[in-house]
């Protein structure tokens, strides 16, 4: 498993989920802490394309062998595209949280809810 | 029932701490649930050796010239046919079959008998024992200050054990006193992983020596995650999950180590139970497809998950559930409720996983 690292290019929500903003896309993920604490995925349960999905609710689960997880969405939208590659090999996402074990793409519904994330910087002053 | 809110700590706790171990609690203590990972832990029990701290568990020394009449009074199983150095698996029942604890006892010598406990459970089992120690010719002694244990399990685990030890180790459900790793150690030919190996009980200040020699003999340590996936494998029950004061050790599978005609107590409902059926099992199942069932996920139609998890051999949900008897066959299938999804399922046979599998 990969060393703690929290990107600063990212955007950071309380329940551990990140958010690559590109315009009004972005893609979520969960965060280092967040895939330390589950332990070893075993299971993602993917969302369908074109579901909406809001803002601080829960829209799909990670499951380790010892423990399930709701995942929360950082910011509202539409899902445009998930990592079919996570049904095959689940453990990407505790191997490259930010990168190849990215969860969904979603068309943002509202950009200014970024607003309300936190940088990298003030989500890690939250972790103990 | 303790309310400290204190958790305990073994003498392994540093070693713990240092191995870069997740620690929680568990019955009271501050266990390692994890150290590398749950599924790395877990195939290193089934394809070489590891280690586990299980000093949380209790023991209780029965001696005496009635000591066998008295433990064959309490516990299910037919403790005349346990040899001196023969270990025996047995259930604790109530009156009505209610089961108290699951147990595996050892016999020292013609009339000393060490009994261990699960952790939760250790005050309620001496209590128990004592209460009903009455007209026997016994005394019932608290030993589990006394005791610090180590499960070595694996298909490598006796081959580690024995390059260590003074002398050969005791086969299977068999117990002998040998020095391991310079340390008096009784060795037990038992194990809750469904592979080979041992458990060693040792003086608590001799338990950090022996982690140090098991570990750089190769042992890789294994934490409570990984024995709860191990033992669920091989549908090994964990008492307060799979059985408890509300089940009767029919339904719960466990009729095999009761011999009622030894008239322990809760022997009568026992036989009726066997005689008259239950109305639910305790089955094991694996998940057809995706999904994990867990701990009190409904069963559709009637019942309940009792130990749910993600199985590291068999690559797919697992558990066991309390069906009705009517859909308690092998091959039935069964639909779980797991958070809101229907889980479709097939009641299996024990074990779940089976070594020849390799």
């Amino acid at each position: 498993m990969a060393d703690p690292s929290y990107p600063d290019d990212l955007k950071y929500h309380p329940e551990h989920d990140w958010a690559r903003i590109d315009g009004d896309t972005a893609t979520f993920g969960i965060t280092w802490y967040a895939q330390d604490a589950l332990g070893e995925v075993v299971f993602f349960d993917a969302p369908d394309v074109g579901a909406e999905i809001s803002k601080d609710q829960p829209y799909t689960e990670v499951e380790s062998v010892k423990a399930v997880s709701d995942v929360f969405a950082p910011l509202s939208g539409e899902v445009t595209a998930v990592n079919d590659a996570l049904a095959d090999k689940p453990e990407t996402i505790n191997e490259d949280p930010y990168g190849e074990g990215w969860l969904v793409k979603v068309r943002l519904s509202d950009p200014s809810e970024v607003d309300a994330l936190m940088d990298s910087a003030e989500y890690q002053a939250t972790l103990d | 029932m303790s309310f400290t809110t204190e958790l305990r700590r073994t003498p392994l706790y540093d070693r713990h701490a240092a191995a870069g171990a997740r620690l929680v609690p568990f019955a009271g203590w501050e266990m390692p649930v994890q150290y590398a990972g749950i599924r790395e832990e877990h195939i290193a029990v089934r394809t070489g050796v590891g280690v586990f701290d299980v000093s949380h568990m209790g023991q209780v020394e029965t001696t005496g010239p009635q000591a066998l009449d008295f433990l064959q009074h309490l516990l299910s199983n037919d403790l005349r046919r346990m040899p001196e150095g023969g270990a025996q698996y047995s259930v604790m029942c109530r009156e009505d079959g209610g089961v108290l604890d699951d147990l595996f006892s050892y016999r020292l010598a013609e009339c000393t008998f060490l009994t261990v406990t699960n952790a939760a459970n250790h005050e309620k089992d001496l209590a128990w024992l004592q209460s009903h120690a009455d007209g026997f010719d016994v005394d019932v002694v608290d030993r589990a200050a006394d005791f610090a244990m180590l499960a070595v399990q694996g298909p490598k685990a006796r081959d580690l054990v024995r390059k260590l030890s003074d002398g050969a180790l005791p086969g299977r459900f068999r117990v002998c006193e040998r020095s391991v790793g310079g340390a008096a150690v009784l060795v037990c030919g038992t194990g809750y992983t469904g592979e080979d190996g041992v458990e060693l009980l040792m003086r608590p200040d001799d338990a950090s020596g022996l982690w140090d020699a098991i570990t750089q003999a190769g042992a890789t340590p294994v934490g409570l995650g990984a024995r709860d996936t191990l033992r669920l494998e091989v549908c090994f029950h964990l008492y307060g999950n799979d059985m408890d004061e509300n089940r009767n050790p029919i339904e719960a599978g466990l009729g095999w180590c009761c011999k009622e005609r030894t008239g322990f107590i809760g022997s009568d409902a026992v036989a009726a139970a066997r005689q008259d059926g239950t109305t639910e099992k305790l089955v094991p199942f694996a998940i057809e497809g995706q999904g994990i069932a867990r701990q009190g996920n409904p069963v559709i139609g009637g019942g309940e998950v009792t130990s749910g998890t993600f199985s590291p051999c068999l690559e797919r949900g697992i558990g066991m559930a309390y069906v009705s008897t009517a859909r308690a066959a092998e091959g039935t299938p069964i639909e779980i409720d797991v958070r809101g999804r229907t889980r479709p399922a097939i009641v299996e046979r024990k074990p779940l996983y089976k070594r020849e599998r390799r």
